[in-house]
């Protein structure tokens, strides 16, 4: 592996996490907080290391897919560790272990929190922790591409291991312009949002972070009463916008800048998001139905059911019930669609339905070679067909996911004390960047109470659920850390 | 410029990587998936698995709002029906490569009637350059400006030369010729040196001239220029055929040697002045026995780049003939140029550089001046020649008042048909014609060669 191509990345990395560290060092100044002062010295922290690790012995060599793999995954790790840090000096939070923890599961937009309270933070720790939603949701990397006129053809690696989706393609044929649009739509949806809770009377604060949150499909609340605040109209805003997030961003293209009408119809033929909007309509009406005696009228039923369903399938993570009380029926259906997750290309996480898609097609296709067995057929997927490699990617993403679910499963319950359903629910809801998982991990607790070692597992697991698991694994090889020796230098 | 380019083959690809360091929006269509992944992992463009003749396809790759499309697929009727699609569909220009001699001979109704803006062949594009290397053999590579009134020749200087340890500035005294060295490969390293550089034997130098200048100057370090007289080929191709053609009728006799029986019968009716032999030129009895030590060219077209390479370092242990050989594959040109192989020509980098003239060209009537650009040494040195228009920032400045970017050689100023060879008291008017030698790349202006402020 080129090292010092790779350093030279993370330099750029780090500097612009400073810019972003800037952000809640500005809240910090509004609020007239002394918190914001930890974030400016972390802002000045990652410029001086940023900067070293840039210019010394720093090389622009070869770049290709086994750097970009680890380029990315290394520099969300990087990222994580020193956007934790202003937690730890501010004291909101005094473990590093739990203040990476909260860094993590806020850029991989998990949302799974180990605050007790938290209503106790300060609003700049607040309003970074709902930021690093915003930033996680799009991809670090992404951003950068869509500012930084990065050189060579290698920026596609870059993208395509921070991108979720069986394949990663491009809008237009320049990758810093797709990054752009995508950026731009992801922007301009977030700001009609914000708009749309201040016209429904929410205060600025909490419509910033909240938006964040929804935009990035992360789940940081900031009141320690979670929902329980604001009006039935916010919270029906908010469910409209996460179910928005989490739709394929290509859709909007198509929409947005199609020229014709025929163009823009290509928005509502695409598969993917007919299936997403399917189980989403179907899995509202059943838990509203299953949970029609729990609320007083089946409006206030169907509202609940959709917010819950909306945060759960995009992997958002909010609640405005306790869902951990519900029946058994919907607490299985919320857990199922947990794993199937929103469109690939979107900001949500999960397997993604398009990998569902492509699955159920496969199954179907091997059913009917056991009956023709000479049989020749091609899945397709909006009337293309899909080539095998990519078929096969899924399998294998499904594979190495089991894999990795059944050992931070293994892990945990070998050190850590938990009943089935609360280690269960918080593999699932961490490796799919939901947030709370059921029993003990629930809507209305934390992660507090676990031991160190399950929270250094569940970061793994949500760095991987981001990342779409091999950017991570490929860590592990050993053969990507050789460093080429024997290299002549030209 | 918005480009569509069909066919992702070794042309394809090499458009590709030009084009798109130059900034453009390309978008590659290929009917192989592997070869669509394999440059959208290199390069920044867009790829599309499909067939390119395809209205669908097409309008998936957004001809709508394209000003370009290039069929480079290895079917000739592909090409031609993509770009009559894309004609169709988009109302863009189109290029299309078409090789089959028998459409070749119908080439001026084809590109009419089909609306084509132009049409390359590549193997005839490779015949022409190797036929005007022929006739002028001292040079190795010659690329023509200003509609042929200035070359840009490339030449190796030999052991014993009197240019071996000459100083730039002493050249016009040596050989009493005017000639301007744009830039001087050593080894892999390259640079576009001052008047004070010191010339070594072995290295690659580009020099512009005018043409009677260029002889002058090979006439002055004691190089024959005149055109050889007789020329052996290896390998009875398309690209022999049109080769032969051209050679015979500028009077140069052909010894063809080729290894098909029928191929060469083909060719004795097709070439009734050139000597055919049927032979495989791999022997080498072959060759001594059609005296290949007597020829004054020696030209290795088979299809396989190994046995070119050792026809032709054979060849070159035999005699001083000038040597051309064809390599195909476009990698390790570093290595090729290490083995003394004499001209070296790559009929699919010739192909590309044939296209990427014209998008320039077309280029030119949407804000940028290049007229025409030629690369000296691949992706070091490049040679562009602007049209200067009445607001440029360069206009009534004497060079040397002028600050520009370091590796940046005002070569050559053509003004109403005249050569100027500038010197720091030139001053670039309008209408001026001006050649820059500069290691940087997409340039689009004259005013890029200015330093920034």
């Amino acid at each position: 592996m080129n090292y010092g191509s790779i350093r030279r990345f993370l330099g750029i990395v780090l500097r612009f996490e400073a810019a972003f560290l800037l952000l809640p060092a500005i809240t910090g100044l509004v609020y007239r907080e002394t918190a914001g002062l930890s974030y400016l010295a972390a802002a000045f922290l990652c410029v001086v290391v940023g900067t070293f690790l840039s210019f010394y012995r720093a090389d622009r060599g070869p770049f290709y897919t086994k750097e970009g793999f680890a380029g990315v995954a290394l520099s969300w790790i990087v990222l994580s560790m020193f956007g934790a840090l202003p937690f730890v000096f501010c004291g909101d939070i005094p473990s590093y272990t739990d203040a990476l923890f909260e860094t993590i599961s806020g850029f991989t937009t998990t949302g799974a929190s180990i605050l007790t309270d938290v209503g106790a933070l300060s609003h700049a720790s607040l309003f970074w922790r709902s930021f690093t939603h915003w930033v996680g949701g799009m991809g670090v990397i992404v951003f950068i591409l869509a500012i930084m006129p990065l050189t060579g053809g290698y920026n596609m690696h870059l993208m395509r291991a921070e991108s979720p989706g069986p394949s990663v393609g491009k809008l237009v044929p320049k990758i810093r312009e797709t990054a752009m649009i995508l950026y731009k739509i992801y922007f301009g949806i977030t700001v009609i949002e914000i708009i749309l809770l201040l016209l429904a009377g929410m205060p600025l604060f909490d419509s910033l972070c909240l938006t964040f949150g929804t935009a990035g499909t992360g789940g940081f609340a900031v009141r320690s009463s979670g929902f329980a605040d604001y009006t039935v109209l916010q919270q029906a805003i908010i469910t409209v916008f996460m179910i928005l997030f989490g739709v394929n961003f290509n859709a909007y293209y198509f929409l947005l800048l199609g020229k014709t009408w025929e163009a823009r119809k290509e928005a509502f033929r695409m598969s993917e998001v007919k299936g997403y909007l399917g189980i989403i309509a179907f899995c509202i009406l059943t838990i509203t139905w299953s949970i029609r005696g729990f609320y007083d009228n089946i409006l206030l039923a169907f509202h609940h059911a959709a917010f819950q369903v909306g945060s759960i399938i995009t992997t958002t993570g909010y609640a405005t019930a306790d869902f951990n009380l519900w029946p058994q029926y919907s607490r299985s259906l919320l857990v199922l669609i947990m794993f199937i997750g929103a469109c690939a290309g979107s900001t949500g996480g999960g397997i993604k339905v398009s990998r569902i898609l492509l699955l159920v097609k496969s199954v179907k296709q091997e059913v009917l070679h056991f009956i023709h067995p000479r049989a020749v057929s091609t899945i397709k997927l909006d009337g293309k067909s899909v080539d095998k490699e990519t078929v096969r990617g899924v399998n294998v993403y499904l594979a190495a996911y089991a894999l990795i679910f059944v050992v931070s499963l293994l892990i945990i319950t070998m050190f850590d004390d938990q009943d089935l359903e609360t280690v269960f629910t918080a593999v699932a809801a961490t490796l799919n960047n939901i947030g709370p998982g059921l029993a003990a991990v629930g809507p209305m607790s934390n992660y507090y109470h676990l031991l160190p070692v399950t929270k250094y597992v569940l970061m793994f697991d949500m760095l991987a659920g981001r990342l779409e698991l091999f950017p991570m694994l490929i860590l592990f090889v050993p053969a990507i850390w050789k460093p080429g020796r024997n290299r002549k230098r030209r | 410029m918005r480009i569509i380019i069909v066919g992702g083959g070794k042309v394809g690809k090499a458009l590709v990587r030009q084009l798109s360091r130059e900034g453009h929006d390309i978008a590659v269509i290929d009917e192989k998936s592997r070869v669509i992944t394999e440059i959208t992992d290199n390069y920044d463009v867009l790829g599309l698995v499909g067939n390119g003749a395809s209205y669908s396809v097409q309008k998936e790759a957004g001809v709508e709002d394209t000003d370009l499309l290039i069929a480079v697929t290895n079917a000739d009727e592909v090409n031609l029906l993509c770009c009559l699609v894309a004609k169709k569909a988009g109302g863009c220009s189109t290029i299309a490569r078409v090789r089959n001699p028998v459409y070749n001979s119908e080439i001026g109704f084809i590109k009419q009637e089909l609306g084509l803006s132009l049409t390359v062949n590549p193997e005839y594009a490779a015949a022409t350059e190797a036929a005007r290397i022929l006739r002028f053999p001292s040079a190795i590579k010659i690329d023509t400006f200003a509609r042929g009134r200035a070359e840009i020749l490339k030449f190796r200087i030999p052991e014993g030369s009197p240019l071996v340890n000459c100083t730039l500035m002493d050249i016009s005294k040596r050989t009493g010729a005017d000639v301007l060295v744009c830039a001087v490969q050593r080894g892999s390293h390259v640079e576009i040196p001052n008047g004070h550089f010191v010339l070594k034997a072995h290295d690659f130098i580009s020099f512009l001239a005018t043409p009677d200048n260029a002889r002058a100057f090979f006439d002055g370090i004691r190089i024959k220029s005149h055109r050889v007289r007789d020329c052996m080929i290896v390998g009875g191709g398309t690209i022999c055929y049109y080769l032969a053609q051209q050679l015979i009728s500028n009077g140069i006799k052909v010894k063809i040697i080729e290894k098909d029986l029928d191929r060469c019968e083909e060719l004795s009716v097709l070439l009734p002045d050139a000597t055919i032999i049927n032979g495989d030129a791999t022997n080498q009895d072959v060759l001594l026995e059609e005296g290949i030590a007597d020829y004054e060219s020696f030209v290795s077209l088979t299809g396989i780049d190994e046995e070119n390479v050792f026809l032709s370092l054979y060849a070159r242990s035999l005699s001083d003939s000038k040597i051309i050989t064809k390599i195909d594959r476009i990698n390790f040109d570093d290595v090729i140029d290490s083995l003394n192989l004499g001209s070296i020509m790559h009929p699919k980098l010739i192909t590309a550089e044939y296209i990427l003239r014209y998008v320039r060209a077309k280029q030119n009537s949407i804000g940028s001046n290049v007229e025409s650009l030629y690369s000296l040494i691949p992706d070091q040195v490049e040679a562009l020649e602007f049209m200067i228009r009445k607001d440029s920032p360069v206009l009534g400045i004497p060079l040397s008042e002028i600050r520009v970017k370091d590796n940046v050689l005002i070569a050559c100023i053509t003004r109403g048909g005249r050569i100027i060879i500038p010197n720091g008291h030139s001053v670039i008017e309008p209408d001026d014609s001006v050649i820059v030698v500069t290691s940087h790349t997409g340039w689009q202006d004259i005013g890029d060669i200015l330093k920034g402020e």
